[in-house]
């Protein structure tokens, strides 16, 4: 069988197996007490893993240090947000501006045609798929000036631009379409976790398949000698923006997905500490490794939101410690995190991916 | 026509008003610079550092008088400049310049989770500091003392880093550092101590910019450094990294610039003015207004 067919089908058993999964943890957190908090955290994790996947593509798969992340998740969250508010709950949420200039919301669109269980559904998809569309415009516009620099400074340059989108967005002459400073709220969105899985596990598929491809190899290339690359015969330029646009595309999406999650959006949470969170789960992951970003951020996610909760109580103070206090758990984890940066660089997978660590595991065995 | 005149009307006060911004953002850009200068290495950190500044005055005055708290300020924001390169960026000296920059990253994040917790992360009143916030009347304006001093200090300040840069020993080191890391090494240059001394400069020149920026902000919270800290960077971009000169002339132009845009009433997008200039550096001169020139080798 070929090598991409495999692929495909190793990966569509593992979304299906993952979807099962999902299903079951939800129903698990439902019947629980205590474990609703992990329903939360697998949703946020899994939006992050897809983030995290298309940081990777750039940072570990093409060398180019970008850190516009948060630029591109702002245009697909706040388009999802846009497309997706119910007409009747509009002049609610645009209160000071008559109610917007959308007057329109793809999930009721889609139900007058479709029917009221599949159209919300395909609405819903297709404003993630314009998510993409249009984060990957601006990933392309973005891309037409700053991929000519290299390394830190292509990293401060897209920095800027996801600043400059943050201003944009929360223009006056905007709001409208954007409600201005204010939050867009009250927008449809995948009430179960395993929609979350089912996006998230197809975009990651396709990631893996694009960088197994010859694509892929030509990032590669790029990232670990771009003279040579260029010498044989690799076009820099188109490869660099094909790598920037797609993963601006796949931080579209997965910007609006955590819309989703997050059930309100504004514009001045998406600063560069989030681009940062993403940097640093691509790092603790492993450079260049998807499966490792994947786990990296569950990891992150759980560590940070979940277990190490119990710091941030101080009922828990042992013998009038006062120690801990609200904010103690980041500090603890920020510390674990840059153990991590300092003395295991290479991250949890370094550039190996799940199934190598199998293989390698079958290899020994064979010749013993 | 109106717009012109409405313009001359308040170009005295705006232009009082960047010059004082431009010397806090030349402050912090020239911690940025000395360090870039010599590792190569944003130093995102930065910006964090000069927001500890201002908690620890705010700390120390409430438990010693002001004219302790300013030195006491001064020398902790030192140590902390001093022990994050020792920490976090003396491990990694023959990694991958990627590497030590994610390493600042985390800093950066370490900073702001701990700042948070200790602060309980509501914004504080930064406390006045008697003289340089008395008001006092300039061109027809009121306006805080402190809008005066700051370019006059900050240009002290960097007269005089200019003459330790060009006529000490240390600063003959830093200069070879920064020509030669491997070759200053042979040479005898203690590379080690000369980079701590870059730390030891840059964060107490981030200390007293702090002292400036918080007078005439008044608030302190543990994200507040990002903003000027990322600016200050731009300022250091725009001058050509690397050039004390240019972090300088980058730094007073950004702040000037801002604040003309803040007074023709587009506040909105003095920030996104000051990052669109940086992209336009970037592309038309990618090594700054001073800048050296990179070469890449095969």
């Amino acid at each position: 069988m070929k090598k991409a067919n495999r692929t495909i089908l190793t990966g569509l058993g593992a979304i299906a197996l993952l979807t099962v999964v999902s299903v079951g943890a939800e129903a698990l957190a439902g019947s629980v007490s205590g474990l609703s908090i992990m329903l939360a955290v697998l949703k946020k994790a899994t939006v992050y893993s897809l983030l995290a996947v298309s940081m990777n593509l750039l940072n570990g798969f093409t060398g180019l240090f970008s850190l516009g992340q948060a630029g591109f998740m702002l245009v697909g969250a706040y388009t999802y947000a846009i497309l997706t508010i119910p007409v009747a709950k509009r002049a609610g949420v645009y209160q000071y501006y008559d109610g917007g200039v959308v007057q329109f919301s793809l999930p009721e669109m889609f139900s007058g045609v479709l029917g009221g269980t599949v159209g919300p559904v395909v609405g819903m998809v297709a404003a993630l798929l314009v998510c993409g569309a249009l984060a990957a415009f601006f990933g392309w516009l973005i891309g037409l000036p700053v991929l000519r620099l290299k390394s830190d400074y292509l990293a401060i340059a897209t920095l800027g631009f996801a600043e400059i989108m943050r201003t944009f967005i929360q223009f006056e002459g905007f709001a409208p379409l954007t409600n201005g400073s204010n939050t867009l709220r009250q927008y449809t969105t995948f009430k179960h976790l395993y929609p979350y899985v089912i996006v998230v596990g197809i975009c990651i598929l396709l990631l893996v398949l694009l960088v197994n491809s010859s694509y892929g190899r030509a990032f590669k290339a790029i990232r670990d000698d771009e003279i040579a690359a260029e010498a044989m015969g690799i076009n820099l330029a188109k490869h660099k923006m094909m790598s920037f646009v797609i993963s601006s595309f796949f931080a579209g999406v997965g910007g609006g997905l955590m819309a989703m999650y997050t059930s309100s959006v504004q514009a001045k949470g998406f600063t560069a500490a989030m681009t940062y969170e993403i940097l640093l789960m691509v790092v603790i992951g492993g450079i260049g490794s998807i499966t490792g970003s994947i786990l990296a951020s569950f990891l992150f996610i759980g560590c940070s939101e979940w277990w190490l909760r119990f710091l941030d109580d101080s009922a828990n103070n042992i013998g009038g410690m006062k120690l801990l206090a609200p904010g103690f758990r980041m500090v603890v984890f920020s510390v674990i995190v840059m153990i991590i940066v300092l003395f295991f660089r290479r991250g949890i997978m370094g550039s190996k991916e799940l199934p190598d660590l199998f293989k390698k595991r079958q290899g020994k065995e064979g010749t013993r | 026509m109106s717009v012109i005149l409405q313009l001359l009307n308040v170009l005295p006060a705006a232009l009082l008003a960047g010059v004082s911004a431009g010397g806090q953002y030349a402050l912090i850009a020239l911690g940025y610079t000395m360090v870039y200068g010599i590792l190569r290495l944003i130093n995102f950190a930065h910006g964090d550092i000069f927001t500890v500044a201002g908690f620890v005055m705010f700390y120390a005055v409430t438990a010693m008088p002001v004219y302790l708290a300013i030195p006491v300020t001064i020398l902790l924001t030192v140590l902390l400049g001093f022990t994050v390169e020792r920490l976090a960026y003396k491990p990694l000296r023959s990694a991958p310049r990627m590497s030590v920059m994610i390493s600042a990253i985390g800093v950066s994040y370490l900073l702001q989770n701990l700042m948070w917790y200790i602060t309980g992360g509501q914004p504080q009143q930064y406390p006045v500091i008697p003289w340089i916030s008395d008001k006092i009347q300039i061109f027809g304006q009121e306006t805080k003392r402190v809008t005066v001093i700051t370019p006059l200090l900050t240009v002290a300040l960097i007269l005089l880093l200019l003459v330790l840069i060009k006529r000490t020993k240390l600063g003959l080191a830093m200069r070879a550092a920064s020509r030669d890391f491997e070759t200053a090494r042979l040479m005898g240059v203690k590379i080690n101590s000369v980079i701590s001394m870059t730390f030891v400069i840059g964060s107490f020149l981030a200390a007293v910019g702090s002292f400036l920026f918080f007078s005439n902000y008044s608030t302190v919270s543990p994200t507040v450094g990002t903003m000027p800290g990322l600016k200050a960077f731009v300022a250091a971009v725009f001058g050509g990294i690397g050039s004390i000169p240019g972090a300088v002339v980058g730094g007073f132009l950004i702040g000037i610039c801002e604040n003309l845009i803040r007074a023709m009433g587009y506040s909105t997008f003095s920030d996104a003015f000051t990052f669109a200039l940086l992209i336009l550096v970037l592309c038309l001169k990618p090594t700054g207004l001073f800048g050296e020139k990179l070469e890449e080798k095969v």
